[in-house]
């Protein structure tokens, strides 16, 4: 993008201006998925085209390869396909990682249980019990019963605190398109900081939440 | 697994970082005759011998692999414009504009496309060193951070493989110095308390009793009464120990007769 954006360019993207539109977005969604601490919203419709993209082409190739055409051309198109589907897969598999590592957190907080996709639930759903199953079965039905929840240490704890949480005030590297101008971090009454176009910052995750969530702002 | 990212470490391995800048333009000219590709990332070709035309690199690698082109290097690796570009980085202390995955796309092509950029040799080397002294300065920046009370960083042209080097030290101690900070860190040292229920709630209402650790007996008391007690306390009021508070760390008492 950044060393290719000559005249070449603008004339591809204005002859077909939806087909490499979601190859760049599954890309974003995947850096997104890949940098964020918590989970973000499931792109339903993304990897519903992305999926349905990925299994014309393969269809394509199928023709291609029996109709005898040139093999280099029918190696580029797979070669286009295994890229996209290397995409695909890699945003999913970072999404079941979250899942795994947070699933108590997620299951118990309405917000982030929502941004999963049917069948991430099911599989958040199925992971929480055999996790919860196997603390029971090997350790805290041993324990004295005031030790038997495995969301809390004992049954005197006043929250759930043995459920592990992503941090939000990590810092992310990110990178804003256009101008943001000032940008209030946080309440404690800092200076803004500007948001130039196309320069990279190390942010709190907190702070621009709201900015990530809502496409402004893309984190590398 | 293979080239996927561990993701408590770098958020990018560099086999994904080197994916990503291969989806970066660069010209190539084809030896062939082929008809126009219609990819999902997006309609290349068609490709005529002896004309120019533009393709993602993993396609211009794909080519030059089984001889069917010749690549274009982009105009940044050329030995007049890299030397500029050195000079420029060694005498400011900002870093000089290049393409954000310069890394990996000289990488690249130094790789699979040697025969095709002139003076190689001395181009690697002038890359090489720009890496070097990004580098270097990267380090120095980074000083910068523990000085000052730093919230936000700005990146200026900072590439993508650098800046997923320095990720998990800067955010880390970004992220530190932020937590160090917060009021909630100053105000409330209530999660501490839990643990160290003897000294934290006692504050900086520290009395003399405390302050040495036990009750002071009568016979000291009446004896205190009659002199000038100096107490030297000396506040431990850094943050280092997750809240800020009055601790007597070091208690002398002084005895002066009058």
């Amino acid at each position: 993008m950044e060393s290719g954006s000559g005249d070449g360019s603008s004339a591809f993207t204005a002859t077909n201006d939806d087909l490499p539109m979601e190859a760049e977005l599954l890309k974003r969604a995947w850096r997104n998925e890949k940098a964020a601490p918590q989970i973000l919203q499931f792109d339903a419709d993304l990897v519903q085209r992305s999926r349905e993209l990925i299994k014309l082409m393969e269809e394509t190739v199928e023709d291609f390869r029996s109709n005898g055409d040139d093999p280099l051309t029918v190696s580029l198109y797979q070669m286009d396909v295994d890229r996209t589907h290397f995409l695909l897969r890699s945003y999913l598999r970072t999404r079941l990682q979250k899942i795994e590592k947070y699933m108590f957190h997620i299951q118990k907080t309405p917000e982030l249980w929502n941004r999963l996709s049917r069948q991430e639930k099911r599989f958040a759903e199925r992971c929480t019990g055999d996790m919860e199953q196997h603390l029971q079965q090997s350790v805290l039905s041993k324990l004295p019963s005031i030790y038997h929840s495995h969301l809390r240490q004992s049954s005197s704890s006043e929250e759930d605190d043995m459920v592990p949480e992503p941090q939000l005030n990590t810092y992310v590297i990110c990178r804003s398109k256009r101008y943001l101008g000032a940008f209030q971090l946080d309440d404690s009454g800092e200076d803004p900081v500007t948001i130039e176009a196309d320069d990279l910052y190390a942010l709190p995750y907190k702070s621009i939440k709201p900015l990530v969530e809502t496409g402004q702002i893309d984190l590398v | 697994m293979d080239g996927q990212s561990d993701p408590q470490a770098s958020t990018f391995s560099a086999a994904e970082l080197e994916f990503v800048a291969e989806d970066e333009m660069i010209e190539i000219v084809p030896n062939m005759r082929m008809d126009p590709l219609d990819l999902i990332c997006g309609k290349f070709g068609p490709f005529m011998p002896q004309i120019v035309t533009q393709v993602p690199i993993w396609l211009a690698i794909a080519l030059k692999k089984r001889g069917k082109c010749t690549i274009r290097p982009p105009e940044w690796i050329a030995v007049e414009k890299l030397t500029q570009v050195l000079e420029a980085e060694r005498d400011s202390e900002k870093f000089q504009p290049l393409p954000f995955h310069y890394v990996e796309i000289s990488r690249l092509l130094f790789d699979i496309a040697s025969d095709d950029i002139p003076d190689i040799y001395m181009v690697r080397s002038l890359i090489e060193d720009i890496k070097d002294v990004r580098f270097h300065k990267i380090g120095a920046g980074l000083e910068i951070i523990s000085k000052e009370r730093t919230y936000a960083l700005r990146l200026k042209n900072l590439s993508a493989m650098e800046a997923n080097i320095v990720r998990p030290f800067v955010t880390r101690a970004l992220q530190t110095f932020y937590k160090l900070s917060s009021p909630e860190m100053i105000q409330d040292s209530g999660s501490v308390s839990d643990r160290q229920p003897q000294t934290t709630d006692r504050g900086p209402r520290l009395a003399v009793a405390d302050a040495i650790g036990y009750p002071l007996e009568q016979t000291e008391a009446a004896y205190c009464s009659s002199a000038y007690v100096g107490l030297i306390l000396r506040p431990t009021n850094t943050v280092s120990h997750h809240n800020k508070f009055w601790k007597a760390e070091y208690i002398s008492v002084v005895y002066l007769k009058s």
